[in-house]
Order: structure tokens, then sequence, then C-alpha cells
């Protein structure tokens, strides 16, 4: 096994892990660490892919992709926590011991679904292509099961990592432009859930969505 | 060598694996509880403080508390064996113990399951409250503790086609570059915290409490005095031992002796007592950071291992 593959499959692990610690941890504050490393690891993903396939481009996306990922995002949650403890997800609609189950299924899951995707093409990065889907499932999971706006907007990143995670080791990453579109909705998104949950917490005093289930006028 | 292939030097070794871990499991208890006491502030008595403790207990009177049966008489006697046996089964020191190839990872699990079956019973058998609560908890985290163990000991098998311990040891020996692959270092922290839970320590169960309602191992020994209650400090000591010389034997197998010298067996013996000492006092400081978790909880955390364990093997199945 060559070295790039070691890295490739290390930057995979921490990257999964993140998203699995995301889904164990409760409180927004650890999940806005967690999101950071994984955008850390998202970056290194696509650093050592274009270092493997001599694609240059990458090297300005991975920049791009981790400043964006591992510094604006997380902080822009990390901000929108206050430290009271209203925003920890201490009821969760699932059980935590429940959900880290499931992340165990959802990640079998995705290896057996990318099993005919990785007999495709036998390449290092085929192979960890079952990560990336293993993280949309997660990342699903936590925006299904979490009632807090913070713990949804957490699941919401991990969704989206995961899924520029497959374009990377799927497709050597997308154009730099859709790339940047992409992004730029995204953060778009993520600050419009921010000003969503402050505006929840000033008319209820806390950012819990079942909250949202009656029509007020 | 006789007919089931045992040497002289393997069942030399065995023995002194035995004598090391019986005469050292106390003193590494000591040494945690002196770590512990330092850093909190306090002398603490000494690192021979458990020897003295037993020396003590053992001149005292043998007591049973009525109506008890021999599931009580003999629970201590069965950790202590039970400690040997895992001490001279196991890899520890050397790779070639006497019982070679039949010690499968799998049998030692479960020779220590039988430990703490058997000390659950003997908790039953005083039907005193305090015994089966403990007894009911014991049971609890151990049977959510063994699918871990089980996971991890595939992810570790898969890559070396066998789930005989000395094989494994000497496989992660020989290939070093092996440890710090991801199967690995996920197989590692599932069972960090499955060793946590199984020897009762934070944040699953607090060793040195006494406290009703928090207490699970010394819920099920309340009773116990005298001899009886030495043999199980030291079982339970023996089997902290074990169980942190065998995580040291699987995923830091440097100095374990793999060949055949008295030089090697002796240079494994002591590189063991470092291992487990440093694992001990990284154990004890740890701890004087954690607090125990809610009884409900702990479900969390050992689901928690037990994905760890799953990724583990799902890595070595799918990542290789």
């Amino acid at each position: 096994m060559s070295a790039d593959a070691e890295w490739l499959e290390l930057a995979c692990g921490v990257f999964l892990l993140a998203a699995v610690a995301v889904v164990w941890r409760r409180d927004a504050a650890a999940n806005a660490r967690l999101l950071a490393v994984q955008g850390v690891a998202l970056a290194a993903i696509a650093v050592v892919l274009g270092a493997d396939q001599h694609h240059p481009e990458l090297y300005a996306v991975a920049a791009g992709v981790g400043v964006l990922r591992a510094v604006i995002l997380p902080g822009i949650l990390r901000r929108a926590v206050t430290a009271r403890a209203e925003d920890r997800e201490s009821r969760p609609l699932m059980n935590v011991g429940a959900s880290l189950l499931a992340s165990a299924v959802l990640v079998l899951l995705a290896y057996t679904a990318a099993a005919p995707m990785v007999r495709l093409e036998n390449t290092s990065a085929a192979r960890a292509l079952p990560v990336g889907l293993a993280v949309v499932l997660i990342g699903l999971l936590v925006l299904v099961t979490r009632r807090k706006a913070l713990s949804q907007i957490a699941g919401f990143l991990l969704l989206d990592n995961g899924i520029t995670a497959i374009a990377f080791l799927a497709a050597a990453g997308v154009p730099l432009l859709v790339e940047l579109g992409v992004s730029f909705d995204l953060l778009l998104a993520v600050l419009v859930l921010r000003v969503l949950s402050n505006r929840l917490r000033a008319s209820f005093g806390s950012a819990d969505l079942d909250d949202l289930r009656e029509l007020h006028d | 060598m006789n007919a089931l292939g045992i040497t002289a030097h393997a069942i030399a070794v065995s023995l002194i694996q035995v004598i090391a871990v019986v005469l050292g499991a106390p003193l590494l208890v000591g040494l945690m509880r002196q770590v512990r006491a330092r850093m909190e502030g306090r002398v603490g008595g000494g690192v021979l403080q458990p020897w003295r403790d037993t020396r003590k207990l053992l001149r005292k009177e043998r007591l049973d508390p009525d109506g008890t049966g021999p599931a009580f008489r003999t629970a201590p006697l069965v950790g202590v064996a039970v400690g040997a046996v895992a001490a001279g089964a196991i890899p520890l020191a050397a790779t070639g113990t006497a019982l070679g190839t039949s010690v499968d990872l799998i049998a030692v699990v479960g020779l220590l399951a039988l430990s703490s079956a058997w000390l659950a019973l003997a908790g039953l058998d005083t039907a005193t409250a305090f015994g089966g609560m403990g007894a009911s908890r014991e049971m609890t985290i151990a049977a959510l503790a063994e699918p871990t163990v089980l996971m991890s000991v595939f992810a570790l098998s898969a890559r070396v086609g066998s789930t005989n311990l000395p094989a494994i040891v000497a496989a992660g020996a020989a290939n070093a570059g092996r440890l710090a692959s991801p199967a690995s270092l996920l197989a590692a922290v599932a069972l960090a915290v499955v060793v946590l839970a199984e020897t009762g320590r934070l944040p699953v169960d607090n060793p040195s409490t006494h406290l009703e309602l928090t207490m699970v191992h010394e819920a099920m020994v309340l009773e116990y005095s005298g001899p009886d209650l030495a043999l199980v400090e030291l079982g339970a000591a023996m089997r902290l031992t074990v169980l942190l010389g065998l995580w040291s034997s699987l995923f830091a197998p440097f100095g374990i002796a793999t060949g055949t010298g008295p030089g090697a067996l002796l240079l494994g013996l002591v590189v063991f007592a470092a291992k487990t000492a440093l694992l001990g006092v990284l154990l004890a400081a740890g701890e004087v950071f954690t607090a125990k978790l809610r009884l409900f909880r702990v479900p969390e955390l050992l689901a928690g291992s037990f994905l760890l364990g799953v990724l583990a093997v799902a890595a070595s199945f799918f990542l290789n």
C-alpha cells in the first residue's frame, strides 16, 4: 500500500469518526469543534487526492474547503452557542445509545451499497467512497432525530461534508466554479438557519424546533 | 517436549507471568491509589498499602453470613484462579506461553466473564439488597460490553487470519506499522472503554466509593470479610493487571519476548511491568479529572464503543 493511500485512509477515518462523535456528543460547542476537525479532514482528503492524481486545481479547492468548513462554518455555529443549558440536546427524539447503534447500521449499509462502485474501480479513492456515503446517512439521521436548531445545523453540515467528500472521492472533485457556488449556498443556508435559531430563541426562549408545531399570528 | 508440544521454556514463561501478576497486581493498585492521592493533595498510604491490607485481612477469622451457599464461598477462589490462568495464558512478557495455540482471544474473554458471573452469583447468594443490586448492574454492564469485545476481536483477528492470541501479538510485534492503521486504532479505543467497564474503573464504576446508590463492584463484595475479602481484592487487582497487560500486548507489543532466551524473557518482563505501571498511572491520573457517569448513561458509552468496534471491523474488511 502506498503512502498516499495510507494518508487517505487516515483522513477518511478521522472524517468518519468526527461524524460519529457528533452523534455521541450532546452539547453544541463540542459539535462545533468536531465539525472543525471534520473540515480539516475533508481538506486533507482533497490535498491527498490532488497529490495522488496530480490535480493542482484540487489544492485551491482544498484551501477554500478548509477555510469555509474548518473555520467559518464552525465559527458561526460556535458564536450561536450561548452557555445556557438549553443548547444541550437533552431529549433527542431517539436516545443517544440508539442513535449510535443506528449509525453503526448506517455505516454497514453505506459499505454494502457502495460495494458495486468499489468493484467498478478498485483504487484507494474508490475504496474510501463508502465513508462519504456513511457521513451523508449519519448527517440525515442527526437532522431527523434532533430537536434543537443548532444540532440540526450540525446535521446539515455533516450531510454537506459527506456530499463534498463523495464528490472528491468519486470524481476527483467538481469544477472549481461549481464548488464555489455550492460553498456559497452552504454559507447562506447556515447563516439563514443561524438567524432563524436566534429569532426562535428571542420568541420562545429556546431553540427547540418542537415549539413550531402550532401557527401563531 | 511432550505430546502436547509444551516445552519447559513455555512452562517457565507461564509460571513467571503468573508469579509476576500475583505479586505485582496489589502493587499496581497501590501505585494507582498513590498517584490519585498525590494529585488530590493527600499523602496516600504508599504503594505497599494493598499488601499490608492483605496481611491484616489474612490474619482475621473467616465469617460466612447465615444462609449463604457454595457460590459465596467459592467466588473469591474462582476470581483468583481465573486471574492466574489468564495471567499464565495471555502473552504478557513473552509470546510463547504454555497454553500456546489453545489461547483464543474469545476463550480469554470467556474466562474473564466466568469470574465476573461467579462474583455476581455470590452477590445474589448473600440475599442482601446491595448484593442483588450490584450483581444486576454488573451483569448489565458485562452484557453491554461483550458485543464490543467480540467486534474488536474480529477486527484484530481479520488482519492476522487467526483469533489465536500469541499469533495476533507476534504479528503486531513483527509489523509495528499495522498498529497505526485505522482498524487497529479504532479497536484500541473500543477495547480501552471495555477494559474500564470490566475492571470497574471510572467513569463506569468508582472503585473507591462505598456510597450505597453508586456502588457496582463494591456492592457485590460487601458481605466478604477477612481472608475471603483479601482474595476478592487480589482477584480484582489481578483482573485489572491482566486486562491492562492484554491491552498493551495487543496495541503496543514493544519489547515482548518472541524468542526463547532468558535475557529476552527478562527484558519482556521488565517492559511488561513498565507498560502496565504507565497505563495504571495514566488511568489513575485520568480518574482524578473524571466524574462517574450516571448509570443510565453507561449504555451510551458502551454503545459508542460498540460503534467504534463495528467501524474497526468495517475498516479491516473493506479498506484492505
